[in-house]
Formats: C-alpha cells, sequence, structure tokens
C-alpha cells in the first residue's frame, strides 16, 4: 500500500464514476448471463471450435510479434538516424487506425489481386480467407502494442550495460543474447501479453481480410458477432467466456510482468 | 606491458588533445566538468570517432581517421569502470565477472568460473560471489566492476571517477585495491578523477584538461608542486598568478602588481610564468603593512572556511579572471581581524615563500 500524500478529495469523484463505466458493463454481462445453460451454451460445437482457432491463432500471431516486434522495438530505440525517426510513426499507424481498414488494407496486400498477393497467389499460395490471413490480421494490429511497449523498457534500461558488455570483449551478437534481451524481459512480457489480449480481441481486421468461415476463420469474437442475431443467450455466455480469457491472461501473466521491477516470470 | 598513444580532435564537443601513456603508467586526468575528460575516454574506448585523430596501444592502431581504421569496442581490450559499477543485474557476482572470460575470451564454463575466483579473490570480494547486484552496497558493487574489468585482461584500464559518491572509508580501500592490482600487473591506466588523494596515491602523471585542450601535464609530484593552470593549482590547493617576468626579475600581472620571489633556472625576462605560494604564507592585514620587503596586494573578501585549526579566506576573483587567492590563517587572528565577505584587506607573502616557474 502507498499513501499519496496530497491528493485533491473531488479526484475521487470523477476517478470513481470511470471506474464504474468500465466495470458495470462487465457487471451487466454477468448478470445476463443464464447460468443454469451456461455450461452448454459455451460447449456447443462450434464455440468450442472458435475458441480453439482463437487461442492458436492469437499464440501464434504473439509468437510472430515478438520475432519480429523486439528487433523493431531495439532499432526503434538504439538507432537516432533521420530514416528510423521518420519510419517509427508509419510503423506504430495501425496503433490508431480503425482495424476494418487495416483488414482492407491487408486484403490490397496480401489478397489474390493484391500488390504482393498477385505473385504469391501465382506460386499456389493464398492467404486470404484462410486461418494464415487471420494470423496476419491479428499480427498487424498488434505488432505495434508489443512495439511501444518493449520500446519504452529498452529507452529505460538504456545503453550502458550493452557498452559495458562491449569493453568486457562480447561481440555484438553476445551482448545481445546475454544482457540486451534479459534486461528487456519485463518489457517483453508485458508487451506479449498486450499483443495477446488485442490479438485475442481482433475483430474488424480478421472479418474483412479473413472472413467468416467455421473452423478456419472465425475465431471468438466473430461467433459471439454471429450467435447475437441467431441465439442472444449463447452471445452473452461466449462473452462472458471471452472476458475471462482476457482476465487470467493479464492477471496470471500480466500483472507479475508488469509489476516494477519485477525481473521474473520468465 | 602496453603504452598508448593518442590523437583526438572531436569537432562537436571542442576537444582536441595529444598525449601518451606509457607501459604500465597510471596517468590521472583532471579538469573542470565538461572539459573534455569523458569524450576523450570514449575516444579510447572506441565508442567515439574523432573527427580527427589517432589511438595506438602496444602495436596496435585501433583508431585511425587517416586510414580509416576503426576497431570496435569489443576488440581494442579497453576496460572500462565508470562511477556506476552496472553490474548485469540479472546474472550473480561470479557471473558478472566472468562475463569477459567467458564471452570475450571465449574460456569455457569452468575456466571462466576460476578466473572469477581469482579476480574477486584479488579484490577482497571473494565472500560475494553468490550474490546478486541489487544485494549489494555501493561499495561491494565497485569491487565486484573493478575485478569484472579486470577479468577481461585489457591492455589500458579507463577508470572515469570509479570512486566519487562512495564513503571515505570505503573509497579509501578500494584505492588501496585499485593500487594494488594496478602496480602487480603493470597495466597502463587512465584516471579521471576530481580528488587529489587519487592523484597522490594512484597517478604516475598528470593530465590536465581545460576547455578541451591539454593545459599542462607532468609527474604527479611536478603538477602538484608546481602547477602552472589554474585548475592545476586549484586541485593542488596552492595559489596561483600569471604574468610575464620583467627585468628585475620580478612577475608582473597584467592588472599592475607585481610579485617577487625565487626564480626558477628555466624563466628567462619576458616570459609569461606563473608564481605560486601556499595558503599558509599569505598574512592578511586590515591596514596596508609597511617595511620588510614583501609582497602585498589590495583584495576583496569572499568567503570564509574554517579548515581544521585555521580559517580560509579566500578573496574575490583576480582582475584577469584567475581563482581568487587564499589565506589561511589562525582562528586568534581572524577573530581579531573580524573579517566578513565584501571587506577591503591586504595580503601579503614574503618573497622566499613564493616561486616562479613558467607558464602554460
Amino acid at each position: 500500500m502507498t499513501r499519496s500524500a496530497g491528493l485533491p478529495r473531488w479526484l475521487y469523484l470523477p476517478a470513481t464514476v470511470g471506474a464504474i463505466f468500465v466495470v458495470l458493463p462487465l457487471v451487466a454481462v454477468a448478470v445476463k448471463v443464464d447460468w443454469s445453460q451456461f455450461w452448454s451454451l459455451i460447449s456447443s460445437q462450434s464455440s468450442v471450435t472458435a475458441l480453439e482457432l482463437s487461442l492458436r491463432t492469437a499464440a501464434i500471431s504473439t509468437v510472430l510479434c515478438i520475432a519480429l516486434g523486439v528487433p523493431m522495438a531495439l532499432v526503434l530505440a538504439r538507432n537516432d538516424s533521420r530514416w528510423v525517426r521518420w519510419t517509427r510513426p508509419l510503423i506504430l499507424l495501425p496503433l490508431v487506425l480503425p482495424p476494418v481498414v487495416g483488414g482492407i488494407a491487408l486484403l490490397y496486400a496480401f489478397g489474390r489481386l493484391g500488390l504482393l498477393g498477385r505473385y504469391l497467389d501465382a506460386g499456389g499460395i493464398q492467404i486470404a480467407f484462410t486461418t494464415s490471413a487471420v494470423v496476419l490480421a491479428q499480427t498487424f494490429v498488434s505488432l505495434p502494442f508489443l512495439v511501444i511497449a518493449i520500446e519504452g523498457a529498452a529507452r529505460t534500461a538504456g545503453a550502458d550495460y550493452d557498452v559495458v558488455a562491449a569493453t568486457l570483449g562480447a561481440r555484438p551478437t553476445t551482448v545481445w543474447w546475454r544482457v540486451s534481451l534479459p534486461l528487456l524481459a519485463p518489457g517483453l512480457a508485458s508487451g506479449a501479453v498486450l499483443a495477446f489480449a488485442r490479438s485475442l480481441g481482433e475483430f474488424g481486421a480478421t472479418l474483412t481480410f479473413a472472413g467468416s468461415r467455421e473452423g478456419v476463420t472465425r475465431t471468438l469474437p466473430l461467433e459471439i458477432y454471429l450467435q447475437r442475431e441467431s441465439d442472444a443467450d449463447a452471445a452473452v455466455a461466449l462473452s462472458l467466456l471471452l472476458v475471462v480469457v482476457a482476465a487470467v491472461v493479464v492477471i496470471g501473466v500480466g500483472s507479475r510482468a508488469l509489476k516494477p521491477g519485477g525481473s521474473g516470470g520468465w | 606491458m602496453t603504452g598508448v598513444e593518442v590523437r583526438a580532435v572531436v569537432q562537436g564537443r571542442g576537444l582536441d588533445v595529444e598525449f601518451g601513456v606509457a607501459a604500465g603508467e597510471v596517468l590521472a586526468v583532471l579538469g573542470p566538468n565538461g572539459a573534455g575528460k569523458s569524450t576523450m575516454m570514449h575516444v579510447l574506448a572506441g565508442l567515439v570517432r574523432p573527427d580527427a585523430g589517432r589511438v595506438v596501444v602496444g602495436d596496435r592502431v585501433l583508431t585511425d581517421t587517416v586510414s580509416g581504421v576503426m576497431v570496435a569496442t569489443y576488440a581494442r581490450r579497453v576496460g572500462l569502470l565508470l562511477q556506476d559499477p552496472l553490474l548485469f543485474p540479472h546474472l550473480d557476482v561470479a557471473t558478472n565477472v566472468a562475463f569477459g572470460p567467458r564471452s570475450g575470451k571465449h574460456l569455457g564454463r569452468k575456466d571462466s568460473r576460476a578466473a572469477a575466483r581469482r579476480w574477486l579473490d584479488e579484490v577482497d570480494a571473494g565472500d560475494l560471489a553468490e550474490k546478486m547486484p541489487r544485494q549489494l552496497s555501493g561499495g561491494q558493487a565497485q569491487r565486484v566492476a573493478l575485478a569484472r574489468a579486470l577479468a577481461a585482461d585489457p591492455d589500458v584500464l579507463l577508470l572515469d571517477e570509479p570512486l566519487t559518491g562512495l564513503d571515505v572509508a570505503v573509497a579509501s580501500s578500494i584505492r588501496k585495491v585499485l593500487r594494488r592490482v594496478l602496480a602487480r600487473d603493470g597495466r597502463s591506466a587512465v584516471l579521471v578523477t576530481h580528488d587529489l588523494l587519487d592523484v597522490v596515491t594512484l597517478a604516475d602523471r598528470v593530465l590536465v584538461l581545460e576547455s578541451g585542450r591539454v593545459v599542462e601535464s607532468g609527474t604527479a609530484a611536478e603538477v602538484l608542486s608546481k602547477p602552472r593552470s589554474f585548475f592545476g593549482a586549484r586541485f593542488a590547493g596552492v595559489n596561483l598568478v600569471a604574468g610575464r617576468v620583467g627585468a628585475d626579475g620580478s612577475l608582473a600581472t597584467s592588472w599592475g602588481t607585481t610579485w617577487h620571489g625565487i626564480l626558477g633556472d628555466d624563466v628567462g625576462t619576458g616570459d609569461s610564468a606563473v608564481a605560486v605560494f601556499a595558503p599558509s604564507t599569505v598574512a592578511v592585514h586590515r591596514d596596508k603593512p609597511h617595511g620588510s620587503p614583501r609582497n602585498t596586494v589590495e583584495v576583496v573578501v569572499a568567503e570564509l572556511d574554517s579548515r581544521g585549526p585555521a580559517i580560509r579566506v579566500r578573496a574575490d576573483e583576480q582582475p584577469d579572471g584567475a581563482p581568487g587567492l587564499a589565506a589561511d590563517i589562525t582562528v586568534e587572528s581572524a577573530t581579531d581581524l573580524r573579517l566578513a565577505p565584501g571587506e577591503c584587506v591586504y595580503f601579503a607573502v614574503k618573497s622566499q615563500e613564493i616561486t616562479v616557474h613558467p607558464g602554460p
């Protein structure tokens, strides 16, 4: 417990309103759930398939985000050249882009007639409306979250340790594996959690770029949206399921890694 | 045993220096903040590429702007110890020290552990091997950092204010360790410091840097007893007055005072020279003293400071911008004189207390 010295009391009013605003809808979902049928609702064939697909694709896109995002973040944090500075806003654009627009952009890049897609298509590789498209869509929207988290961690850690490691005779690659990366672990953990959570909830870009094919591209958010039309109770139950999965990830992995100075977890 | 030759021009930081460090020698680098000491170290470590210059360690050319040589930091064998120990926080002490042998010299796990043990014992920190860096005190961490730097077996060790910020007792015990390891291996070292004790106990030679230029260099004894630069004088705790030697052998300043002292053999008429005298030889008077052949100058008291049994009277800056003269007087005379900042007094020094030697 930390006590803040002189926080003005009136501040608690808007803070409380804000907290209620966030929590109330979640409570409303929980209240609306038909608990007697909850289990059968979420264990229907289509729901389980959608959940599995969601977890699988979100996990793969998180791995992709880490593999691409960590190097991106380090280059952004350590290289001050003009080229890098100008690229930064472009790379972080998906952060503020409406996901539907992202989906359309992906379609015109990797779709059958897309910029790159036409060559892939000629080579017999089709991406749009496949599970790969789901992964690409999720990676596209999640990557900036991870890059931002790790870039911040890298800037905080500074380059001093890397310099000392170099004076001890370690080559840049050795420094990277033995010093830079371990020091980024806390930032990496929180970045990965953010990326996973964002991937899990991805809707707009997925629908546009991957469509809604059961078992192939219909992830849990898409399933919920569909069910809402036909079976509202099922939609509510699945929503709660998604809330629980996200909460488990954020609280289980996230809070441990997000603790200040906590380097455990990975 | 490897010597060092450095010539470096870094325009962005206003640095233009040239100096050498003989094999096994410890060179202390003094200078006010912003004089370019750290930039100079960065050039040596290969972290800054000079606009023009050359760094040679032994027979290895590490930097040469003419032929375009710039050896990467990891291949230079130039060790670095900063004020911040910067121990890798995720590795325990032994692994930290074994980092150089393992990652730099590619020794096996067992050999690098053994090397780490040996160096930890060398700095009297053998009992800390299993600890994590966050469990160490500042002094312990700096010992371990020294062991880590030495374990990488550098040809030159760069020490950038390694003892600043430590307790007096802790600093003194680490100074002892430094003195031992530096003397024993005959390793060249460059030591940036603000502490007279470091110079007295560790340095063979001293280099004074001001505004990116070398204003003075010599053996530690020379610079401390016969400083030529104002920074060197202040560092050594003596007064320094700059001027030119007149026909009668006295030193005339640009603002019209003359100083009579013992002229060194190496100063001739018309040379630029400096007069040096200790604050303890300065007498302070309320009224202009008469009689004996003394050097007398009227000054305005800037501040009073107690130094052990004496009171130091520091005068305002000299008219040419040099640091104000200082006088150490007894508590009794200070009480008699009832001095306060802002008052006009006379500083008097006997001629035989002043030495005059060549200026910078």
